[in-house]
């Protein structure tokens, strides 16, 4: 595998999402819409309940940080591939040495960092804003947990997730429309682990978390392997099946 | 402004060893029940400009993409730059080889220079920033470095897709109808860069369906149509395919033709071809053409020229396709 290969695909993707205004306007405001909500709930929240109960309220209240790394990588992911074949670039790169393995991992890369950038800058956002403006046994109870450590991990987790099904579906679709409306499908999963626990069918505990974080380091791991074998030279090229 | 190539690195070819730059054997390409190119063998030597002429959807982008391993044949063998044409070779084989694809594919957001320094990165060039250099100043766009390509001519995009193709100094260059849509002026810059790189002995493979560009520009050429049906140089072709004819003009129709032009030495038929004018097919010229210069003499005729009849590829092209037309009419 060639490192050099990789990081022309990473730098020439992140050229050309700095100069399409379009790619950083969306990224820029679908975060913001996702903060709104997390912070209103826990300036709602009375300094007086229990510390348990305070502590599982503030946790859901996280939940809805962690949908911005899966929402944000969704539409530039499923762009990836199938739009690069729209647009009829994908041919000039793939008459390169490169292999599949290190094109995707390049264009995986490009959509991680600025998704983890804007994610964590979301969520200094919102601790800054807890710090100031919420109750401060609430904002003790945020800082203390293990809230502010789920979400460093949980976050880079989800937003390869979301990127590795974004890329199966662009390299398997033939519609750039279509592989971004599908790939919104790949919040599904988290989006329900979240609804679960908002309606208290399961519960939050170390154990949840660790096992949620095992099976989704298993899956991105595993993604990049079987979108490789997914990646067919040929049907990108010509759009037929051999 | 001068367009024509400038020297790049020589290529590092299997040259020395004598073998030829591609060997292709009995290849095909099918799409489920589609046959895009049945049993094609040709060969193309170290230098040499090898067009490759047909109709729209004879094969010809089929087959430069399986010679480039984007496409695995279905049967037949390869050999390219050296290396049999199979997966596991894909990587080398690419690292060898160019392709200019028909359409350049660039990013129009990226800059000229930019979208050469990423490609140099894709072939993992140790010297990347002079390669782009070269390439730039062999498409003479040096001064476009840093104009955005969304920002340039299709003609110039074009020149930027054949610096991309020239930055890895490729043994064997595929160029997939690089003057397609361009005006006459951009299509004969392009021509005047190919012209460039076969002066420098860059084995080039160039596919089209514009049969001047051919002629100028190909030492040898193959007319394919799914299956490959003929294949040499223009000259040869003509030769092959159409009798040598005189074109006999006279001031005046001569009034007894039949007496000046029958039974003479080389003279296999003749017919009138308009007022004073004749069409002589022969055997051998300089046999035919003194012997008609002086039969017309002593019958007084005032001539006014005598000329080998010249076909173009276009015609050599023209009669094989025809001949293809007319067979599949005759199966259906």
């Amino acid at each position: 595998m060639s490192w050099t290969r990789i990081r022309a695909i990473f730098a020439k993707e992140l050229r050309d999402f700095r100069r399409n205004r379009f790619i950083m306007v969306t990224m820029a405001l679908m975060p913001a819409i996702f903060i709104v909500l997390p912070i209103v709930d826990i300036f709602a929240l009375p300094a007086v309940k229990a510390s348990s109960t305070l502590d599982r309220r503030i946790g859901i209240s996280l939940l809805y940080m962690l949908i911005i790394p899966a929402v944000v990588p969704a539409t530039l992911a499923g762009y990836a591939v199938v739009g690069e074949r729209e647009q009829g670039t994908l041919e000039p790169v793939l008459t390169t040495p490169i292999r599949a393995e290190e094109f995707l991992l390049g264009k995986a890369l490009a959509v991680l960092l600025p998704t983890l950038l804007i994610a964590y800058a979301m969520f200094g956002v919102f601790l800054a804003c807890v710090r100031l403006f919420a109750q401060p046994a609430v904002a003790t109870a945020v800082f203390s947990g293990q809230h502010v450590l789920i979400q460093l991990i949980f976050t880079p987790l989800l937003a390869s997730w979301s990127i590795w099904v974004g890329l199966a579906i662009s390299a398997r679709s033939s519609d750039v429309r279509v592989a971004q409306q599908l790939g919104m499908l790949a919040n599904l999963p988290p989006l329900a682990v979240a609804g679960l626990l908002s309606f208290g069918v399961i519960h939050e505990s170390v154990t949840l978390a660790l096992g949620l974080g095992a099976a989704l380091l298993l899956v991105d791991a595993l993604g990049w392997r079987l979108v490789s074998v997914a990646f067919d030279r040929e049907r990108l090229v010509t759009g037929k099946s051999t | 402004m001068s367009t024509a190539a400038r020297p790049v690195a020589p290529a590092a070819s299997d040259e020395r060893s004598g073998s030829p730059a591609l060997v292709v054997e009995h290849l095909t390409k099918r799409f489920g029940e589609r046959v895009a190119v049945s049993d094609v063998s040709f060969t193309v030597e170290h230098g040499e400009v090898f067009g490759f002429l047909g109709p729209n959807g004879a094969g010809k982008t089929t087959t430069v993409r399986t010679l480039g391993t984007l496409l695995m044949p279905s049967t037949g063998s390869a050999v390219v730059a050296g290396l049999p044409l199979m997966q596991s070779n894909g990587v080398e084989i690419r690292r060898r080889i160019s392709i200019m694809p028909e359409t350049p594919g660039l990013y129009l957001r990226l800059t000229v220079a930019e979208n050469l320094r990423c490609f140099a990165g894709l072939y993992e060039l140790p010297d990347a920033a002079r390669r782009v250099a070269r390439a730039l100043q062999a498409v003479d766009l040096t001064g476009r470095a840093d104009d955005p390509c969304g920002a340039l001519s299709k003609g110039l995009r074009q020149r930027v897709g054949l610096a991309r193709a020239l930055l890895n100094d490729p043994e064997v260059l595929f160029l997939d109808e690089p003057t397609s849509g361009l005006d006459p002026v951009a299509a004969r810059e392009v021509h005047e860069l190919i012209d460039g790189l076969r002066k420098r002995g860059v084995t080039i493979f160039l596919t089209t369906h514009r049969l001047d560009e051919a002629e100028r520009l190909c030492d040898r050429v193959a007319i394919l149509s799914t299956t490959l049906r003929t294949i040499g140089r223009p000259d040869e072709l003509r030769r092959q395919l159409f009798q040598n004819t005189l074109l006999v003009r006279t001031v005046a129709a001569l009034a007894r033709p039949e007496a000046v032009f029958g039974g003479l030495p080389g003279v296999e038929s003749w017919h009138e071809d308009g007022a004073g004018a004749y069409a002589v097919p022969v055997s051998d010229v300089t046999v035919a053409a003194p012997a008609i210069t002086r039969s017309l003499v002593a019958a007084g005729a005032d001539v006014l020229s005598i000329t080998e009849a010249r076909h173009s590829l276009e015609d050599v092209y023209l009669e094989l396709i025809d001949e293809d037309g007319e067979a599949q009419g005759g199966r259906r």
